[in-house]
């Protein structure tokens, strides 16, 4: 039979039940509109703490942690280790062991109490160097950042975060007064300008000294809690990872590979893991949307299962004209997928508008920096997974309905 | 030339388990271009003799050859397109798509034939002209009277230039003025076009337009007989 008049008989057969063939379909179109609104809002997502990560922290930095990096939930003990020293810096430092290193910074932190007069504010504590505020993007939006002279001279200066002055000093001015971090006082020399709770790392509740300081005065340590390394480029990170490695390994005489005290993570790795993060977190979702669609698919199977009876005495008339089984199949196959295609169009465009006003609504009234992004890959998807559904749930009644003898199908009464 | 032979032919239902014969052993042959009337009273088993006549229902038992082939040579596939390409059906009750127009019922059949596309206009027009309907092509057929039903089935059934039309009770749901149309217009059929009629009735009077009468009963033949005086008019054929 001549596919376009196949399509013709289908359509006609769906039309004659208008409002039939709309309820059947609903089913579909919710569960396409779901699968594409969450894939969508999930790409949105992940786009936005991408974003974040890349706006905060250079793609070439590369952070290095004390410890193995855990195994388990057991194994959690490793992550606290003194592994990190001085030396190592030193040994990083030098060309021959990472030639494409840009700049290194040390880095110690802890929480601890930030005094003014009768405030006190629970601080995230960082001791950093100068190169920070490049590497993390951070600006004082009064005053200076920390200097290198301050890092030298273990100077007992103060960089402090939007939500911490706001704290210790309302409206009045902060700069140049002193607080005390266990019992030391400390000249604010810088306040951060105020971040937002977009930011990855909260600066705004941090108060930032020289780490030389940190380690001497405050925390009283003399290894470090991360070491920060920027590569000259994105495209040196791997080499120069590798080069990390070794140079450590070398430092705390390790030969086995397995038995790192220390673990190397990219700023790229950072954002593989948030992308696998979102990624399955995405696909989770959609997949509870799917249910829906399997839902639909029984709606569908069980509306053309009442219309093949109902058609009995047409499809004895067809098969009478000439009609074959497989002439019979397929317009009852055709039906059902029409009919699913139709609910997976309209829900792709149901979905991508409710996206759409999601990230007008974000943007515009909660000021986050959210993307729409037509998600084209889960439309394809979506229309296929609907034309599918139609497939699966439509051939049994198609089968049914093929399989009628003409004779007892004409006398069905 | 015999197109349609039969040689003791059974049909038997299954009723329940209880094996109910319709059909018992009949033996007869047809010719090409004849006017065969099949008559027996209601549940004489000649509607479904009819039916395993025209490809719509196997026999249970016997030899059944249309056009020199037996039919249990035909595979699925072949019964349907002999249904389509050399066998006309007209029913009772008409059997039309009730929401679609005289037009689309009428090409029906071009659906699942070979013919192009682009000749299927042309052909059910001409159809639909010899049954003189040509002014309600794009009527809705449920909005028809049923003579005028009736004459688009008949259409339908011409619409691939059958050998055999099957008419199973053509005038059992119209006026006598319908049905005498009708049966003029197969008449017409048989003698100027030479297309076999098989005609089912229980009406002696609607028989008598056949040059042939088979009578069933009890699923036997009863009788087979010439029509002596045959009913011929042309009151609305010319």
């Amino acid at each position: 039979m001549h596919i376009r008049y196949s399509l013709k008989t289908a359509v006609n057969g769906l039309r004659t039940h208008k409002s039939r063939s709309i309820l059947t379909v609903l089913g579909i179109v919710i569960g396409i509109t779901a699968i594409i609104l969450v894939m969508s809002l999930g790409q949105g997502a992940q786009d936005l703490i991408l974003n974040q990560i890349r706006g905060q922290v250079g793609s070439s930095v590369i952070e290095i942690a004390p410890g193995r990096q855990p195994k388990g939930p057991t194994d959690f003990m490793s992550i606290f280790s003194d592994s990190l020293k001085q030396k190592d810096v030193e040994a990083l430092m030098k060309k021959s062991n990472v030639p494409h290193l840009k700049q290194i910074m040390p880095m110690v932190f802890g929480s601890e109490s930030a005094v003014y007069g009768n405030d006190t504010y629970q601080a995230t504590l960082y001791g950093l160097t100068n190169v920070a505020s490049e590497m993390y993007n951070v600006r004082p939006g009064e005053g200076r950042f920390l200097t290198e002279d301050d890092v030298k001279s273990y100077a007992d200066v103060v960089v402090i975060g939007s939500t911490v002055k706001d704290e210790l000093f309302g409206n009045d001015d902060a700069l140049g007064q002193k607080i005390k971090i266990r019992g030391r006082s400390f000249k604010i020399v810088g306040v951060l300008e105020n971040k937002g709770e977009g930011s990855l790392i909260g600066f705004d509740k941090t108060a930032i000294v020289p780490y030389t300081t940190a380690q001497r005065y405050i925390l009283g340590i003399k290894y470090f809690n991360h070491i920060i390394i920027e590569a000259d480029s994105d495209a040196n990170v791997p080499k120069t990872v590798e080069d990390i490695k070794i140079t450590l390994r070398n430092s705390h005489n390790i030969t086995d590979p397995e038995k790192d005290d220390f673990s190397v993570n990219s700023q790229a790795d950072a954002m593989k893991t948030v992308s696998t993060i979102t990624d399955v977190l995405t696909l989770f979702l959609a997949a509870v949307a799917a249910i829906s669609l399997i839902v639909g698919g029984i709606g569908i199977m069980n509306i053309m299962l009442v219309s093949v009876t109902e058609r009995t005495r047409e499809i004895g008339l067809r098969k009478a004209l000439g009609a074959t089984d497989g002439n019979i199949l397929t317009q009852f196959l055709l039906e059902a997928v029409i009919l699913t295609a139709l609910g997976g169009i309209i829900g792709i465009f149901l979905g991508s508008s409710f996206s759409f006003l999601t990230s007008l609504i974000l943007t515009k009234y909660l000021s986050i920096d959210w993307a729409f992004t037509f998600p084209v890959g889960a439309a394809l998807l979506g229309l296929g997974v609907a034309a599918s559904v139609g497939l699966i749930f439509g051939i049994y009644p198609a089968r049914q309905a093929s399989k009628k003898s003409p004779i007892e199908a004409l006398r069905y009464e | 030339m015999t197109l349609i032979e039969v040689n003791r032919l059974y049909k038997i239902y299954d009723d329940d388990g209880v094996p109910t014969p319709a059909v018992q052993g009949v033996t007869f042959k047809i010719d090409k271009g004849e006017f065969v009337a099949i008559m027996g009273p209601s549940g004489s088993g000649k509607s479904t003799l009819l039916h395993v006549l025209g490809f719509l229902d196997r026999q249970s038992d016997g030899k059944y050859l249309f056009d020199g082939k037996a039919i249990d040579d035909y595979s699925q596939g072949e019964l349907a397109s002999v249904r389509n390409k050399k066998m006309g059906f007209v029913f009772q009750t008409f059997n039309l798509l009730s929401r679609a127009t005289v037009l689309e019922n009428v090409k029906l059949p071009l659906l699942y034939s070979e013919v192009d596309e682009s000749l299927w206009d042309g052909m059910a027009k001409k159809a639909i002209d010899s049954v003189g309907l040509s002014h309600r092509l794009d009527h809705e057929s449920a909005k028809l009277s049923g003579g005028e039903k009736q004459r688009v089935a008949m259409a339908r059934a011409l619409v691939l230039d059958p050998q055999v039309i099957f008419a199973d009770e053509p005038t059992g749901n119209l006026d006598s003025k319908s049905g005498q149309m009708i049966m003029e217009t197969l008449q017409h059929l048989n003698e100027k076009h030479g297309h076999t009629i098989i005609l089912i009735t229980h009406e002696t009077y609607t028989a008598e337009h056949a040059q042939r009468i088979i009578h069933i009963l009890d699923g036997k033949i009863d009788s087979d007989k010439k029509v002596d005086h045959r009913r011929q008019s042309d009151e609305f054929i010319k």
